[in-house]
C-alpha cells in the first residue's frame, strides 16, 4: 500500500494491521483524528469503539478490555496523558497490555493546544507513582509511526506491559508519503490451563494472561500481590519480588526494545543526540556539515524507554548537542556521558530549523 | 457438622475475612450468594469488578469467581471495557458510596447514561470506612465523621433518585435489614439488560453505628422500622427519619450492548 | 422439627447480630460465641444475617 497520509492516520493503521479491536478515547487536540478513524473503522470490522466521558473512563476502559481479551489501545495529548498516569500504573502492576499514544502538545496545562513539543518525556518514563517501568517508542515521521504503532502492540503483548506510542503534531499533522505491507495482527497469549498469573521463577519469561469466564477464578488487583493474584500489602519479599521483576521485564530485554539509528559519520566530531520530529532537521544540519568537511552523526532514539545506556557510550563521542523542542529532558540523560549544548526550542509551532543547528555548532567550532 | 450455606462460593483460605465484626458486609454477601443458589446461577459466568475500599472487597478476594480489583472510582469504567469485549459474561460491579458517588460519580452517570448491561451493587456506609470514617457523599446532615467533627453541614446526595432521571433499566434501594427484599432484587436484576443499580443502606458498624451507641445487631433491628417502603413514605409520622426502600424505576430497554451491535449491524 | 444451630469458632467474631435477629431469642453470648438456649424453629435468620460465615441451622437427626 502506498498512501499520502498524516501521523496520526499512519498510528491508526498501524493499530489497526496490528489487530487493535478495541478503541476507548476522548477528544483531544491534536489527537483526535486517530479516534475518528477507529470510531469508522472498528464498528465496520467487528471491533468495538467507545468515546468514553473523560480520559480517566479511557484507559480503564482499554485496561478491562484487554483484561477481557481484546487487543486496546487509547490516544490522547498532554493534558489527557497527565489524567492517565494512575490507569496506566495499574496495567504496569497488574502486566496488562495496551498501547497509550502521546502526541505532544505544548505544555504544561492547557499550553498550546495545536503546537507541537517534546514536553512529555519525562512524564512518560516516570509518571506513575512508585516503582515501574515501561516502554516507550517515538517515531520521527508518519511512515515510522505506522510501524512503530504496530510494533508497539507486538511489544505490548510480548512483556504484558502498557506500551507508549510518544508522536508530536508535527508528525500528527504532517502529511507524506507512507508505504506499507500487509502486517499480521498480534496475537494475544492466553492460559490454557490455570497457572500464576502474575509471576514465574524466570524473570525473563512473561506467563500468559487467563482467560475470563473459564472457572478460572482469577483475582486482579493494584495492590501488592503474589503470583496467584492474592493480595499482600504485608510481606517484604512479596512486594520487591513482584516490583523487580516487572522492572526487570523491561531492562533485561533492553537489547531487543532499544531501536535506534546512527545517520551520518561513524567516526564524529559533533554528536547530535535527539527524538521525534526534530531529527527530520537534525539530519539535514548533519548533511549541511558534512558538505562543511564537518564530521558530524546523529544518534536517533527510536525507544526512549528503556534506553541501552552502552549504545549512548559507544556513539557519544565529540561535541554533544541535544535538539529538543522543550528546555530540555533528554539533555539529562545525555550529560551523565558528556558535556551537553542543548538546542531548545518550544512554543507557536516553530520548528527548529536546520540553519539554527548549524550555527549553534559553527559558533562552538569556531 | 453442617456449614454456612455461603462457604461453598468462597476462598477458604481468605476466611476469617478482614472485615470489622458485625459489619454489614458480609450480610451483602449472603444476600448475593442467596440470590445466586436460589437462580442456580453459574458464577464462571460472572466477572466482579470492584474498586476501592471496604466494600471493594466484598467479591475480592471472598467470593470464588474471576474478579478485577481496580482503581479508586474505576470500577464502572473498567466493567464497562470487560462487558463491551465479553457480553457473554455477567459483568457485576460490588462497591462504596465514596468509590462509585463520590471519585467514580461521572462514570456512574454515564453508565446510567448509556444503560451499559452492568449489575452495580453500591453498599453505602455513609462515610469512606476504609480510610478511616470521613464524610462521603452520602452522609447525612449532622453526623459527626473524622473530617466533619462537629456535624456534617453539607447536604447529601441521594443516588437512587439521581439515577432514577437516567437511562439506568433498573433502580433500587433496600436496606441491610431487609435481607429476604435485597435478595430477590438481586435475583430480579441478575438476568436483565441495561444497567441495573442497587443500593444497599448499611451504615458502617465502626464508624456510624458505633458513635450512636448501638451494637451492629442492634442497629439492623433499629432499620426495620426506619426503612419504609416508597409507596408508605407517606404514611410515616411527621418529623420522623426514614430511609425510603424500594424500586425506584424498573424498565425493559435494550442496553448498551444491543444498542451497538445494531449500530454495526446498520453500517452498510 | 427440632433444629440446631453450628457455631464455626475459627471464623465467628462474637459480633452478636445472631443474638439480635433471632426471633425466639434463643440464642445469648457466652464466651464470646453464641449459644443455642432457647429453641431454634430454623428459620435461617442467624445464618442470613452473620457476616462472617459462621452460623449454620441444622436438623437433628
Amino acid at each position: 500500500m502506498r498512501e499520502f497520509i498524516s501521523g496520526n492516520e499512519a498510528v491508526a493503521e498501524g493499530a489497526l494491521l496490528a489487530g487493535c479491536n478495541f478503541y476507548a478515547g476522548y477528544p483531544i487536540t491534536p489527537s483526535s483524528e486517530i479516534m475518528h478513524i477507529m470510531a469508522r473503522e472498528l464498528p465496520r470490522r467487528g471491533g468495538n469503539f467507545i468515546q468514553t466521558e473523560d480520559e480517566l473512563a479511557a484507559i480503564n476502559m482499554a485496561v478491562g478490555a484487554s483484561i477481557a481479551g481484546a487487543i486496546a489501545m487509547t490516544a490522547t495529548s498532554g493534558p489527557g496523558f497527565s489524567l492517565m498516569q494512575e490507569g496506566i500504573g495499574y496495567a504496569i502492576m497488574t502486566e496488562v497490555p495496551v498501547v497509550v499514544v502521546n502526541v505532544m502538545r505544548v505544555g504544561p496545562s492547557t499550553g498550546q493546544a495545536t503546537k507541537p513539543a517534546q514536553g512529555d518525556l519525562m512524564q512518560a518514563r516516570w509518571g506513575r507513582h512508585g516503582d515501574q517501568a515501561l516502554v516507550i517508542y517515538a517515531p520521527s515521521s508518519p511512515q515510522e509511526a505506522l510501524y512503530i504503532t504496530y510494533r508497539a502492540f507486538e511489544t505490548a503483548e510480548w512483556l504484558r506491559t502498557p506500551v507508549i506510542v510518544l508522536t508530536d503534531e508535527f508528525i500528527a499533522h504532517g502529511r507524506e508519503v507512507v508505504e506499507y505491507d500487509d502486517l499480521k495482527p498480534v496475537k494475544r497469549r492466553l492460559q490454557t490451563k490455570p497457572e500464576p498469573p502474575f509471576g514465574s521463577e524466570d524473570p525473563t519469561k512473561v506467563p500468559p494472561l487467563p482467560p475470563l469466564g473459564e472457572g478460572f477464578n482469577v483475582m486482579f488487583t493494584g495492590s501488592t500481590h503474589d503470583e496467584w493474584g492474592y493480595r499482600d500489602v504485608h510481606r517484604q519479599d512479596v512486594h520487591f519480588r513482584l516490583v523487580k521483576r516487572i522492572w526487570d521485564k523491561i531492562w533485561m530485554n533492553c537489547k531487543d526494545l532499544f531501536l535506534y539509528e546512527v545517520y551520518g559519520d561513524e567516526k564524529a566530531d559533533v554528536t547530535f543526540v535527539c527524538y521525534g520530529s526534530v531529527s527530520r532537521a537534525v539530519k539535514s544540519a548533519v548533511d549541511m556539515l558534512r558538505s562543511r568537511e564537518v564530521r558530524a552523526k546523529l544518534l536517533r532514539l527510536i525507544t526512549v524507554w528503556p534506553v541501552d545506556w552502552d549504545v549512548l557510550e559507544k556513539e557519544i563521542e565529540g561535541h554533544v548537542f541535544v535538539p529538543e523542542m522543550s528546555l530540555g529532558q533528554l539533555s539529562f540523560d545525555i550529560e551523565r556521558f558528556s558535556k551537553v549544548r542543548k538546542i531548545n526550542k518550544v512554543g507557536g509551532g516553530v520548528p527548529i530549523y536546520p540553519s539554527e543547528i548549524v550555527n549553534a555548532v559553527m559558533e562552538v567550532l569556531r | 457438622m453442617s456449614k454456612h450455606f455461603a462457604r461453598k462460593y468462597l476462598r477458604e483460605e481468605v476466611l476469617p475475612s478482614t472485615f470489622c465484626p458485625g459489619c454489614f458486609n458480609g450480610i451483602v454477601i449472603n444476600a448475593f450468594l442467596k440470590a445466586v443458589e436460589e437462580l442456580n446461577a453459574n458464577l464462571r459466568k460472572v466477572v466482579f469488578v470492584s474498586g476501592i475500599g471496604c466494600s471493594s472487597w466484598i467479591p475480592s478476594p471472598h467470593i470464588k469467581a474471576d474478579s478485577i480489583h481496580t482503581l479508586h472510582g474505576r470500577a464502572i469504567a473498567v466493567a464497562t471495557g470487560v462487558k463491551i469485549v465479553r457480553p457473554d459474561l455477567n459483568v457485576v460491579v460490588i462497591s462504596g458510596d465514596g468509590d462509585l458517588a463520590s471519585i467514580g460519580g461521572n462514570h456512574l452517570i454515564h453508565a446510567a447514561r448509556r444503560n451499559m448491561d452492568l449489575l452495580v451493587i453500591m453498599v453505602n456506609n455513609l462515610v469512606y470506612g476504609m480510610t478511616r470514617g470521613q464524610a462521603s457523599p452520602t452522609t447525612p446532615i449532622g453526623l459527626r465523621t473524622t473530617t466533619t467533627p462537629y456535624g456534617n453541614f453539607e447536604l447529601p446526595m441521594d443516588v437512587c433518585r439521581i439515577l432514577e432521571q437516567t437511562n439506568a433499566n433498573y433502580v433500587a434501594r433496600w436496606c441491610i435489614s431487609n435481607f429476604f427484599k435485597l435478595k430477590d432484587s438481586i435475583k430480579e436484576a441478575f438476568f436483565m439488560r441495561g444497567f441495573r443499580f442497587i443500593e444497599v443502606y448499611a451504615p458502617c458498624v465502626t464508624y456510624v453505628v458505633r458513635y450512636e451507641g448501638k451494637t451492629a445487631g442492634e442497629k439492623i433491628k433499629e432499620l426495620f422500622s426506619t426503612c419504609i417502603p416508597r409507596e408508605l413514605v407517606d404514611k410515616a409520622p411527621q418529623g420522623k427519619k426514614v430511609i425510603e426502600v424500594g424500586v425506584f424505576k424498573k424498565e425493559d430497554k435494550p442496553g448498551y450492548i444491543e444498542m451497538y451491535s445494531d449500530y454495526r449491524r446498520s453500517i452498510a | 422439627m427440632p433444629f440446631k444451630i453450628d457455631i464455626d469458632k475459627e471464623l465467628c467474631k462474637g459480633c452478636g447480630i445472631c443474638t439480635s435477629i433471632c426471633g425466639r431469642s434463643a440464642i445469648r453470648m457466652e464466651s464470646g460465641f453464641p449459644r443455642l438456649v432457647g429453641e431454634c424453629v430454623g428459620c435461617r435468620l442467624c445464618e442470613f444475617y452473620c457476616p462472617d460465615f459462621a452460623i449454620s441451622v441444622e436438623v437433628i437427626v
